[in-house]
């Protein structure tokens, strides 16, 4: 039986040709290009990105290595970019091989708690199953966990996710999101967790001139434009709205672009005559944006009272 | 006596990676894979205890591997079986159908005659196992 003979091992590695092959360049300077600001996250995926090709090529070479245990906690403020980034590196780890699916499946407490006893163990498991093969996105993680009642079924879930992340750790990767100063507080009384975790990546907010970047991202690819004084008038949005309370980064600024669209819409129909071009329908102007309650002092309810 | 039944039934028995790959080629098709679990062998038995729901979406077969192996602490001693049900209009019926585990001593089956009108014969099987009440059965 001759067809059973080993195949050689090669001498060396070409660590550039496999990264070619895996096309993990082009999703790298995807990410470079449609995520804007956020570098240290870039850092740490390109950080991760080159472990997993080194790891392939020591294993080419019969060199011993068990597989990384690629499981993270992303911590941000919120519409910094967390399910996005997530959702790039689940495509990222399917290309290199580390996961074989190369989905994302976002859960919350809900998704995995119970409402009775005996409930939530089917119910973690199946979430479990589900995201096996790829990545299981648990946002607002440090939800499972209530202190206050020691009856939490959180509890049972956190149980069992830590087995299956010790366990099946070839079978899925889980990324735990959540705000940062809660996510310290839910690793400091679950010391499995954060043992369990070789990667605790931070979002930075965004500074001003990136939150404009990502607004005329946004609208580009909408098929809308901002004309000169809308322009600077977002510029001040900006500015103003991060000093308000519930502010959101980029979710912030989708919610005020969309409002934005409504007025324009109602704008075109209030003066409704003659026929329109797409210049008309696509460009958003300075009132559009200057009629926001934000350059108001924000919502009545959240203004100090005077 | 080795039960036959089933795809793969005259091979050895499989390890779980094979089980990953079959799996793995049943969802790809799109059919529903479950685990059922049975301790009575009779090859008309067509309907097994169900481990717990078909699996409808999950894109990878490890799911399937982790539920024999949770059915495998449970039910080591009987008999499971993974099968892939394709719910496509004219199909809507099981696609594949392997033995996964079974129990350490099989003792087959033996042949029941009853004697019918004007001399007739008729004749059945049934497992030795079977004589046993369910649930003390392979213990």
């Amino acid at each position: 039986m001759s067809s059973t003979a080993p195949v050689p091992r090669p001498q060396s590695v070409d660590l550039t040709a496999a990264c070619e092959a895996s096309s993990v360049r082009d999703i790298l300077q995807d990410l470079d290009r449609s995520l804007i600001g956020l570098a240290p996250v870039k850092a740490r995926i390109r950080e991760t990105a080159a472990l997993l090709l080194v790891d392939r090529a020591r294993r080419e070479l019969g060199l011993a290595s068990a597989p990384p245990t690629l499981h993270m906690s992303f911590t941000g403020n919120p519409g910094t970019g967390k399910t996005t980034v997530a959702l790039r590196m689940a495509d990222l780890l399917h290309r290199l091989g580390y996961v074989r699916k190369g989905h994302l499946v976002t859960v919350t407490r809900d998704d995995l708690v119970g409402q009775y006893i005996g409930h939530t163990a089917p119910k973690t498991k199946e979430a479990l199953k589900k995201a096996m093969g790829g990545v299981l996105f648990i946002d607002e993680a440090y939800y499972l966990y209530r202190p206050e009642n020691e009856r939490d079924y959180g509890q049972e879930a956190i149980e069992i996710l830590l087995q299956v992340m010790e366990n099946n750790r070839d079978d899925l990767v889980v990324i735990l999101a959540g705000y940062a100063d809660r996510m310290d507080r839910f690793f400091a009384s679950n010391p499995g967790f954060r043992s369990r975790i070789a990667h605790h990546i931070d979002f930075p907010d965004y500074s001003d001139a990136e939150l404009l970047q990502i607004a005329q991202t946004m609208l580009d690819a909408q098929g809308y434009a901002l004309d000169g004084p809308a322009r600077a008038a977002m510029a001040e949005y900006v500015t103003a709205r991060r000093q308000q309370p519930h502010f959101a980064n980029a979710r912030s600024l989708r919610n005020a672009l969309d409002r934005a669209r409504l007025r324009q819409a109602s704008r075109l129909f209030e003066a409704g005559r003659g026929p329109l071009d797409a210049q008309a329908l696509s460009t958003l102007t300075e009132p559009d944006i200057r009629a926001s309650r934000v350059f108001r002092g924000g919502l009545d309810i959240d203004r100090p009272s005077a | 006596m080795r039960l036959r039944q089933g795809q793969f039934s005259f091979l050895p028995d499989l390890t779980d990676q094979d089980i990953h790959a079959q799996a793995q080629y049943a969802i790809d098709q799109g059919w529903a894979v479950s685990v059922e679990v049975t301790d009575d062998p009779h090859p008309r038995n067509t309907y097994w205890e169900m481990w717990g729901h078909p699996m409808f979406d999950n894109p990878d077969a490890a799911a399937v591997v982790f539920e024999v192996n949770e059915c495998r602490k449970m039910h080591g001693g009987k008999y499971i079986r993974v099968i892939a049900f394709d719910s496509t209009p004219g199909w809507e019926s099981i696609r594949m159908s392997f033995i996964v585990n079974r129990p350490a001593d099989e003792p087959g089956f033996r042949l029941v005659r009853q004697e019918g009108e004007g001399r007739s014969l008729r004749y059945s099987i049934e497992s030795y196992a079977l004589r046993e009440p369910e649930g003390r059965r392979y213990a």
